[in-house]
């Protein structure tokens, strides 16, 4: 066994005696959504108090296991036990866990699930943490995670992300060594027939893009990592970095083999600083144990990751724009061809691919392309991470096999959205369109999305129900790419602030018919018009709601009226007398002291009925999302009123 | 924040990337200055041997850097799309009415800066409010002057 | 090689663009960014044409489209026509006082405009200035902000230092926006606050090349300037004085 063999064996080694200790293990999710939840706290009292109670633990952060909706997630692995998984930790519960850990049992409250044996998805193998029967819950088996297939994300949650021997120990640089052992052309071949397409929302064949960029002459070749994550509600990226930065590493480092190229760079938004501080942390580590560096495990290979900062563009995630801004300019795209693969930094070749897409080449080199086209769909291989936001039960992120339904997705796994009626679903951002409720029996893929008006995109799944305007959704994406447009292309530029002109009319019900038909010619012509990516999708939004949602924007042209009652002044909020329960809640939450009660018979609660003024109404709509009974109503400005006077 | 000349060479010599020097350079000036001022601007396109124009169009082009003083304390309510479905604006329209500012501005006691920033990718406690990179999720619009209070009147508690 | 434009079959270069292409045989495309002297930028969109064929026909800028063989191109289909009105009418709405912007549109057929006026009514930031001030090694002008904040402006919205005068942005400025003026031995450009000095005759006394221009020349490009210290007027008197001299005294040049 040779030394770079021998450092990974004993890596592995260390690592596996410290992901399942002889003494019971705690983690906790400290990523940032888990921070912003309150985890720091947690993480804090149980240091404190394990220390207080003497009690020997291992205490260790780990990134997110997903399900963001219950942070702070921490989990007890107690040796010859179940892995305990509890969600909305507080200080109470902790204490609860440490009496647990200090011999009594442990608590049952808010415990989301068990774990009985951990996948090791790059080699295959399960290890048993107990010899216990199975009883509920399962972590694997709850609907939140039952329909998931956890491929990019199989670390989160799990390991340290600081400590390279536990990403060692579950497989970690087994691909790297494997890789260094065969010849470029194969990785190329092998990536190739995998099926793999960009994870960042373009979905082009990834083997042929490094094709592409091996194929042209010369010996400086760079390989960029896509970690600029722009769009609004999507954010995987951030959490397989913060949570597995390894995994990113190893496939850039694997990828620059294949390609030729001796420097990679990731880019990554500085609205995430916990995942630059985390990537730094990596590289240094890597370069460690030599699977970064000089030479790297003996192969004669030399590889160096640079981590540069995206200082707040979303137009930068266009491939040319990234470029210009990591060579000092300002973010401008230029035409293409040349692509990036010809000429990108400093004119050299090169392959720019997504965080998911390089965190899914260790799993391929390892499992084989064969083992990953045997997951997807025909089209779109793999899986697919999607970031879970808005009117849901259960936000988080969740990995799933391209090809389950949107319905398995968003009601099945994400539990749905509560009281209202679901409505939409916005996949691929400010980029992409909305896909109504009645559709929901789509598969995920890349091509039933496009087909339906919309696009994977990186993954954002925004859940809207019947409280949402259409029409509201579309501006609010509008006002976005007008916002971060770089200007340059006359389509774009100039383009979506017209188009935001007639929305904000349409919004504000001062338009009229021909309107909307001059807001499609618009979207239309930039859409086929604009320089770059940002402003051919720019349209997106408004071509998929005019597809699906005419009739809300007639409403509001032709009635003045917003009927999810959004759009302020275009609407009244009511109260049926009949649905009425006498709870007073909407007179609670009312911001305007606008709600009132009438029929207020001392003792006889039920004959208790609640009325909105509407002089003083200031369409907040506390009231709407507070009532348990739907009594509350949205009706047209001149509407009948409901309620009794 | 005054930094001398001396201090901004010095800031340029510490850095020594092989790419993306330049807003490395400008990220670092942004933090210590709190913007950037024209002369750090001026001297370091004198250093890195650029156009002054070019450096100036990068200076204005990125939203993470200022050519105004910023306050003690950024304050950025995240307008992202879930944020914005869970009632961003409501939040914002609560946080401009407390600290007496508009978004983009600072107050004038120089303590707070408003800004409005998508996303800051914590959509699962939408709407998220963050002050000086710390996260305040599930806001709502009578929480804002209990948030503020823990920085008002100088540094956080 | 050989490219089809418009059902035309056109043998062509390796190197050429379509829009050099279509030039050379007399197909008229609209451009306004594009400048002969200068690389492609595709800022206006209006040189867009159709490739390929029915529903697989891509929409590209013609200046930065290199001629690839059997290439199929549109110059005139519907949905280029439609493209060309939209971005037309963008343009309308934010030069609406620029003659060549109205002379464009009354070639194009684009009638009343549509959309709201926005801008300063001049300039359409097609970036010409920019790139010849930057070619030129100039540099005194940049864009700055983005979106439809982006503007052509010097550094810090204060006066362009770097300016030699050269008047290259004025010259090629295809919507007459920029406008530089002298005055008391000055050159002004209004546009940046770009102020000037000019050199003065040292025959005539007259204020005529702007003060750092020759100097940058010469370091530039080399160019040395017989005379440097006259103004042009009075260099032609002094060549026709000689060539007079030589006529009369039958000397050899």
């Amino acid at each position: 066994m040779n030394s770079a063999e021998a450092v990974l064996e004993s890596l592995q080694r260390q690592g596996l005696s410290s992901l399942y200790p002889d003494r019971i293990r705690i983690t906790v999710g400290r990523a940032t959504c888990g921070l912003a939840a309150g985890a720091d706290a947690v993480y804090q009292y149980i240091r404190e108090e394990a220390d207080r109670r003497r009690l020997d633990l291992q205490i260790v952060s780990t990134g997110c296991l997903g399900w963001c909706q219950q942070e702070p997630l921490v989990t007890v692995q107690a040796p010859g036990r179940p892995r305990l998984v509890y969600g909305r930790v507080d200080q109470a519960l902790t204490g609860e866990i440490l009496d647990g850990a200090g011999g009594g049992s442990f608590p049952e409250s808010r415990l989301i699930g068990k774990i009985y044996a951990d996948e090791v998805l790059l080699t295959g193998q399960r290890i048993f943490l107990t010899g216990e029967p199975e009883s509920g819950p399962v972590l694997d088996q709850t609907s939140f995670y039952a329909p998931q297939l956890k491929v990019v994300t199989r670390n989160c949650g799990y390991i340290d992300p600081g400590s390279i021997a536990e990403y060692a120990a579950r497989g970690g640089y087994r691909a790297l060594w494997k890789a260094l052992q065969a010849q470029p052309e194969q990785i190329i071949d092998e990536i190739t027939a995998s099926g793999l397409r960009g994870r960042g929302g373009g979905g082009y064949p990834t083997g042929r893009k490094w094709q592409a960029t091996r194929r042209q002459p010369g010996d400086v070749k760079y390989v960029i990592c896509n970690a600029d994550e722009g769009d609004p509600g999507a954010y995987m990226d951030r959490s397989v970095l913060e949570g597995d930065p390894h995994t990113v590493l190893e496939g850039m480092i694997i990828g620059g083999y294949a390609i030729g190229a001796r420097s990679g760079i990731i880019y990554v938004r500085s609205e995430y600083p916990l995942a630059v501080v985390r990537l730094q942390e990596a590289i240094g580590e890597a370069n460690r144990v030599g699977a970064l560096g000089k030479n790297i495990f003996g192969s004669g290979f030399d590889f160096q990751i640079e981590v540069v900062k995206g200082q707040g563009a979303f137009v930068c995630g266009e491939e040319t724009a990234m470029i210009a801004a990591i060579e000092g300019k300002a973010g401008e795209p230029h035409p293409r061809p040349p692509y990036p693969s010809e000429a990108g930094l400093g004119g050299k070749p090169t392959c720019i691919n997504n965080v998911e897409t390089w965190a899914n080449v260790p799993p391929i080199i390892m499992r084989g392309s064969g083992w990953f086209t045997g997951i997807g769909t025909e089209s779109s291989k793999g899986t697919k991470v999607f970031a879970l936001v808005g009117e849901i039960s259960n936000n988080g992120l969740v990995e799933v096999p391209m090809g389950t339904t949107l319905r398995q997705v968003v009601v099945d796994a994400a539990g749905g959205a509560g009281r209202f009626a679901l409505k939409a679903v916005q996949t691929g951002g400010p980029s992409g369109g909305c896909i109504p409720a009645g559709m929901f029996d789509l598969p995920v893929d890349y091509e039933a999305l496009t087909g339906a008006g919309s696009i994977m995109g990186s993954g954002g799944m925004v859940v809207m129900d019947e409280r949402t305007c259409m029409v509201d959704v579309a501006r609010f994406f509008l006002s976005f790419t007008r916002d971060e447009s770089c200007g340059k292309c006359m389509a774009c530029r100039e383009g979506t602030w017209q188009m935001l002109q007639i929305l904000d009319r349409i919004a504000e019900g001062r338009a009229v018919m021909e309107d909307l038909e001059l807001l499609e010619r618009l979207a239309l012509a930039v859409r086929d018009a604009s320089l770059c990516g940002l402003g051919q999708t720019a349209p997106s939004p408004v071509l998929s709601t005019l597809r699906y949602f005419r009739d809300e924007y007639e409403a509001h042209i032709r009635d003045g009226f917003c009927p999810a009652g959004v759009c302020k002044g275009l609407f009244r909020l009511v109260i049926d007398q009949e649905a009425c329960t006498g709870c007073g809640r909407c007179a609670r939450v009312c911001q305007a002291e606008a709600v009132s009660v009438i029929g207020d018979v001392a003792g006889q609660e039920t004959a208790k009925k609640y009325l909105v003024d509407q002089e003083r109404c200031v369409q907040c709509r506390s009231c709407l999302d507070a009532c348990a009974h739907r009594a509350v109503r949205v009706i047209p400005r001149g509407g009948a009123v409901v309620d009794a006077d | 924040m005054y930094v001398d000349d001396a201090e901004i060479r010095d800031v340029i010599a510490g850095h020594q990337e092989r790419n993306g020097r330049v807003t490395a350079i400008l990220e670092d000036l942004q933090q210590r200055c709190r913007y950037l001022p024209e002369q750090a601007l001026r001297i370091v396109a004198g250093e890195l041997g650029l156009p002054l124009t070019q450096l100036y169009g990068v200076a204005t082009f990125f939203a993470a850097f200022s050519l105004e003083p910023q306050g003690q304390h950024l304050v950025s309510v995240c307008h992202g799309t879930a944020c914005h479905v869970k009632g961003a604006g409501r939040v914002s329209e609560s946080l401009e009415r407390e600290l007496q500012v508009a978004i983009g501005k600072t107050t004038g006691d120089g303590q707070f800066t408003l800004k409005s920033v998508r996303c800051l990718g914590c959509c699962s406690l939408a709407p998220v409010v963050s002050i000086d990179g710390r996260a305040y999720g599930r806001m709502k619009p009578d929480t804002v002057e209990a948030v503020l209070s823990d920085w008002r009147g100088g540094d956080r508690r | 090689m050989q490219i089809d434009i418009n059902g035309r079959t056109i043998p062509v270069q390796a190197g050429q663009t379509v829009l050099d292409v279509a030039r050379e045989e007399g197909i008229w495309i609209p451009t306004l960014c594009h400048h002969q002297g200068l690389e492609a930028y595709g800022a206006c969109r209006l040189c867009l044409v159709e490739t390929g064929s029915g529903d697989r026909g891509r929409i590209v800028a013609s200046c930065a489209l290199h001629v690839s063989d059997g290439l199929m191109v549109g110059t005139d289909s519907p949905r280029v026509r439609e493209i060309r009105e939209m971005i037309m009418q963008l343009h309308l709405a934010v030069a609406p006082d620029a003659p060549r912007v109205r002379e464009l549109a009354q070639q194009l057929g684009v009638g009343q405009p549509v959309l709201a006026r926005h801008g300063d009514g001049q300039c359409t930031l097609c970036g010409i200035c920019v790139r010849v001030c930057r070619q030129v090694g100039a540099n005194a002008i940049g864009f700055a902000f983005r979106g439809s904040r982006r503007q052509v402006t010097a550094p810090f919205g204060a006066r362009a230092a770097g300016c030699l005068g050269c008047r290259a942005c004025e010259e090629s400025c295809p919507t007459g926006a920029i406008v530089f003026s002298e005055s008391g031995g000055r050159l002004f450009g209004e546009h940046w606050q770009s102020d000037v000095p000019l050199s003065r005759c040292a025959v005539c006394g007259r204020a005529f090349a702007p003060q750092p221009l020759p100097g940058h020349l010469q370091q530039r490009y080399g160019l040395e300037f017989q005379q440097a210290d006259r103004c042009p007027e009075c260099r032609r008197q002094q060549a026709a004085a000689s060539l007079t001299a030589q006529a009369r005294y039958n000397l050899s040049p």
